[in-house]
């Protein structure tokens, strides 16, 4: 497989001023060839996005879903902004397999593109349906006709509310184009930092979770898992659990076992009984912790060639090699996984209330699991704790399902304990990367080898084999061979391409299908270690180099946003004031190649006696293209660079041979407010008119690579394996 | 039935009284804003008020609040007149997924009513013992501070304003 480097014209047309305007072609062509109109092309119908009401109201669907990243607010501001009517006029339905688009997972930073991009296109062609509308009934040209706050508004001051022609549009059309976009320097609330619709409820104790939802009759279901992958059940006496206040059914299918109780607390008691009832037969042994790097550079894989470019044979100069490495990571949401599932008494059919990230993708797997058709299965997104990828949502929705499938007519909430969900969430994959390099006599760098080792990064519904609960039914669904996520996103190999220019660039993919842990998505994919390695190893060429290692990075870059992100990062992080050994880091990505470009600059202190790393001040430039909500961008910066902190600093997926042993906060540390920077900058760079880049994982890579560089900076050692331990 | 006293009302619990508090909260008394996040005192994200002190309410059982005062993020404030450190969370856009927060307003809560203006490290010397993953410390720490200055604010214009 021969792969393409970064898209030149995601890069043209992301510099491009008022990509809008240039929309001149059918839907279809469009849809092949890029952008501008994100989900809009796949589904066109423009009812599926908007409806409006004769009280003027609107109501905007989307496919995507709140993660805690904002979308819910940034959608609603793009969609007033280019229908010009307040917030208060606004309605915002999320994933639901009856109501919204399907727009698969939300997720890879995708929802602006994809989403913001389709209701901008939708809500601008309302607008000039409204304008049209008055126009054939004012008799007015409707070049001459306007819109503002909820009215079209005619030349000699005539107006009418967007509810009064309701009547006269009909949505259950295709988009037509072109669209006539606001031009941005007309925006009034894009670029602006509404405050998030979401907070005031949460922060009060309004129901805001799926795991808050209470219906009546509802029951409490907790489920029993095996002490390790694959354990089977060979044995569970019932009885006595059955006698426990509150239980109200056992269910068992093959090695699927869970508990129905009234009360929640009484579902856990009981579901403590049924553990200790359980006999299981011992499940898949797991390789000897210490031997995860060499597992990984050795089991069977598929070779895949991401690019290889001006591979002439050189001679001369320097070359140096480095490895690096990361362990499994942990999503480790701080409320575990929770669903709600109701089964209809006469149809049969069943409806899921869920934080999982693909409503529509989760329905297919469900429907496969539970032998229904899919039109006889809902799933309805709610929010949950973050989730960072794909942790056990998925999971605990098919879980919900069978054990509601035993009580029709009454809703089951399900929600998993702490153990359960950190041993048996999806892991972030295990990852090693060989680097090679050669520098010239002028100090630059002229051959770079980029050699990555992964299993996959996305084992996501919907096939019903990818569910625990579907691989441990009496009849079990088969667990889907892995597969790779093509370039130019890439999984493993996400990132792998180095942004600068270098003359000759070879890298390979070592896809690794044989998984040991249960593996999927987690935030940035492979693109964490991809350019912890890139940037550790720019640093270590820029020391052989003897060269600033900012100065060194803007000389082999040719984008001028790249640059423009690099040289404002160092300018507001003072690089040039601070000295070398003085703890400092430097680190730079563009998202995918294709997205949000973020440099970040660190300082970190090394205590001498405890070898404890500690990171001061952190400052970050970002340009994720126009920006819609400037604070919700810095948020979400803010909020990567803690977590690639804990990431970078504590954070391992322990286990043994017989199975996996951090279950709980002490085993699985992650970063407190000791560990939490000490101050977090992060700047803002606004491309107005140009496309959404996406902002939830542009920070990771960039954020660990600074802090690596920072301590090698501090201590002269460099550490290749995350997480960081240092020796002193 | 146990008797105790949440957020300023006498109120009866029916569960079993070996019952975690955060469960009667939860499921009895119909207040969410108390989560569970590991039901082992390790996270933070079920903290209350027992009296004027911090617990995990995951770990309290209903029998240890009996005729005492239990505080949650609901008597705080409502979205509509949200308290102090709800409104500083709201000014600081102090949430990404929101789950941990209540469990922080409650133990910053508990903080500036012992303490009124407390340092940076006293704030996150406080918090240690609650977690938040998608990395809004930062956002945290201001907030809190922004509440306590604002009470400064306040305590000092009431006395300035005193004859």
């Amino acid at each position: 497989m021969t792969a393409v480097g970064p898209s030149r014209r995601a890069v043209v047309a992301g510099g491009a001023l008022l990509i809008g305007f240039r929309l001149a072609a059918p839907v279809r062509a469009l849809a092949e060839g890029g952008e501008p109109l994100g989900d809009l092309a796949r589904t066109p119908a423009l009812d599926s996005w908007l409806r409006l009401d004769p009280d003027g109201q609107v109501t905007v669907l989307t496919g995507k879903v709140e993660l805690g990243q904002g979308i819910r607010t940034a959608l609603l501001q793009v969609a007033a902004e280019e229908l010009d009517l307040p917030q208060a006029a606004l309605t915002l339905v999320t994933a639901d397999t009856a109501r919204t688009p399907d727009e698969g997972f939300t997720s890879g930073s995708h929802s602006m593109q994809d989403s913001a991009t389709a209701i901008r296109a939708a809500a601008a062609e309302l607008r000039a349906l409204l304008i049209a509308a008055a126009s054939s009934s004012w008799q007015v040209p409707a070049a001459e006709i306007g819109t503002r706050d909820g009215r079209v508004i005619g030349p000699d001051g005539r107006a009418a509310l967007y509810g009064e022609l309701a009547g006269a549009i009909d949505l259950h059309r295709a988009a037509r184009l072109p669209v006539p976009l606001k031009p941005p320097a007309a925006y009034t609330v894009v670029g602006r930092s509404w405050p998030r619709v979401d907070i005031p409820g949460k922060l009060t104790g309004a129901p805001s979770y799926v795991h808050d939802l209470r219906l009546p009759g509802m029951l409490h279901g907790r489920i029993v898992r095996p002490a390790a992958y694959g354990g089977r059940l060979l044995d569970v006496q019932t009885a006595p659990v059955m006698d426990l206040p509150g239980v109200i059914h056992v269910v068992r299918d093959g090695s699927f076992l869970g508990v129905l109780a009234a009360g929640e607390f009484q579902a856990i008691q009981a579901m403590r009984a049924l553990e200790a009832a359980a006999r299981w037969a011992p499940g898949r042994t797991l390789p000897a912790p210490a031997a995860l790097d060499s597992f990984l550079r050795s089991a069977p894989a598929e070779d895949i060639v991401v690019l290889d470019r001006g591979g002439a044979a050189l001679s001369g100069g320097r070359t140096f090699a480095a490895q690096y490495g990361r362990p499994f990571i942990a999503h480790g949401s701080i409320g575990p996984s929770c669903a709600v599932a109701l089964v209809d008494g006469a149809e049969g059919g069943v409806t899921v209330w869920t934080h999982s990230q693909g409503v529509f993708p989760l329905r297919r797997a469900l429907a496969e699991l539970l032998r229904l058709p899919v039109a006889r299965v809902r799933c309805i997104h709610m929010e949950g704790a973050g989730c960072y990828g794909q942790n056990g949502a998925d999971d605990v929705a098919a879980d919900a399902a069978l054990l509601a499938r035993a009580v029709p007519g009454r809703p089951v909430r399900l929600q998993w304990m702490r153990e359960q969900e950190q041993a048996w969430e999806p892991f972030g994959p295990a990852m090693a990367a060989s680097l090679r390099a050669t520098l010239d006599a002028d100090g630059r760098i002229v051959q770079w080898t980029h050699e990555v080792w992964s299993n996959t990064h996305t084992q996501r519904p919907g096939p019903a084999g990818v569910l625990l609960a579907g691989q441990s039914l009496e009849r079990p669904f088969p667990l889907p061979p892995p597969r790779p996520i093509p370039m130019p996103e890439g999984g493993g190999d996400r990132n792998s391409i180095p942004l600068y220019a270098f003359p000759a660039v070879r890298v390979v993919y070592h896809f690794l299908p044989q998984m040991p842990l249960r593996v999927s998505a987690l935030r940035t994919l492979g693109a964490q270690l991809n350019v912890f390695a890139i940037e550790s190893f720019m640093d270590e060429l820029a020391a052989a180099a003897g060269a600033d290692p900012v100065a060194f990075r803007l000389v082999h870059l040719d984008d001028a946003r790249a640059q423009a992100v690099v040289k404002l990062a160092a300018e507001r992080f003072g690089w040039a004031r601070t000295a070398p050994g003085s703890g400092r880091g430097f680190a730079f990505a563009r998202y995918k190649n294709l997205a949000a470009y973020c440099a970040v600059a660190a300082q970190v202190r090394v205590d001498a006696a405890s070898a404890r790393i500690r990171v001061g001040r952190v400052v970050a430039a970002v340009d994720s293209g126009q920006a819609v909500n400037p604070d919700g961008l810095r948020n979400q910066i803010e909020g990567a660079i803690v977590q690639a902190t804990s990431w970078t600093l504590f954070e391992q997926v322990a286990f043994t041979p017989e199975g996996i042993i951090s279950r709980d906060w002490n085993s699985y540390p992650i970063a407190r407010f000791d560990a939490v920077p000490e101050q977090v900058e992060v700047h803002v760079i606004d491309r107005p008119g140009a496309a959404f880049l996406g902002t939830g994982e542009c920070g990771q890579g960039p954020a660990s690579a600074a802090i690596a560089n920072a301590v090698a900076d501090a201590v002269g050692q460099r550490l290749r394996r995350l997480p960081l331990r240092l020796t002193l | 039935m146990t008797r105790l006293m949440v957020n300023g009302l006498a109120t009866e619990a029916a569960s079993e009284p070996q019952t975690p508090l955060l469960y009667v909260l939860r499921d009895e008394l119909g207040l969410h804003g108390a989560k569970y996040g590991c039901g082992l005192g390790q996270c933070g994200a079920c903290t209350v008020l027992l009296d004027d002190a911090p617990v995990f309410s995951c770990l309290t059982p209903l029998l240890a609040a009996e005729g005492r005062q239990v505080r949650t993020v609901e008597g705080l404030g409502t979205e509509q007149r949200p308290g102090r450190l709800q409104r500083a969370f709201i000014a600081e856009q102090a949430a990404q997924c929101g789950y941990c927060i209540p469990g922080m307003i409650m133990r910053a809560q508990a903080l500036l009513e012992r303490e009124p203006t407390p340092d940076d490290a006293a704030i996150r010397d406080a918090l240690q013992p609650n977690l938040c993953r998608c990395g809004t410390h930062i956002r945290i720490l201001r907030a809190v501070r922004r509440a306590a200055a604002e009470a400064a604010g306040e305590a000092a214009g009431e006395k300035a304003g005193t004859p």
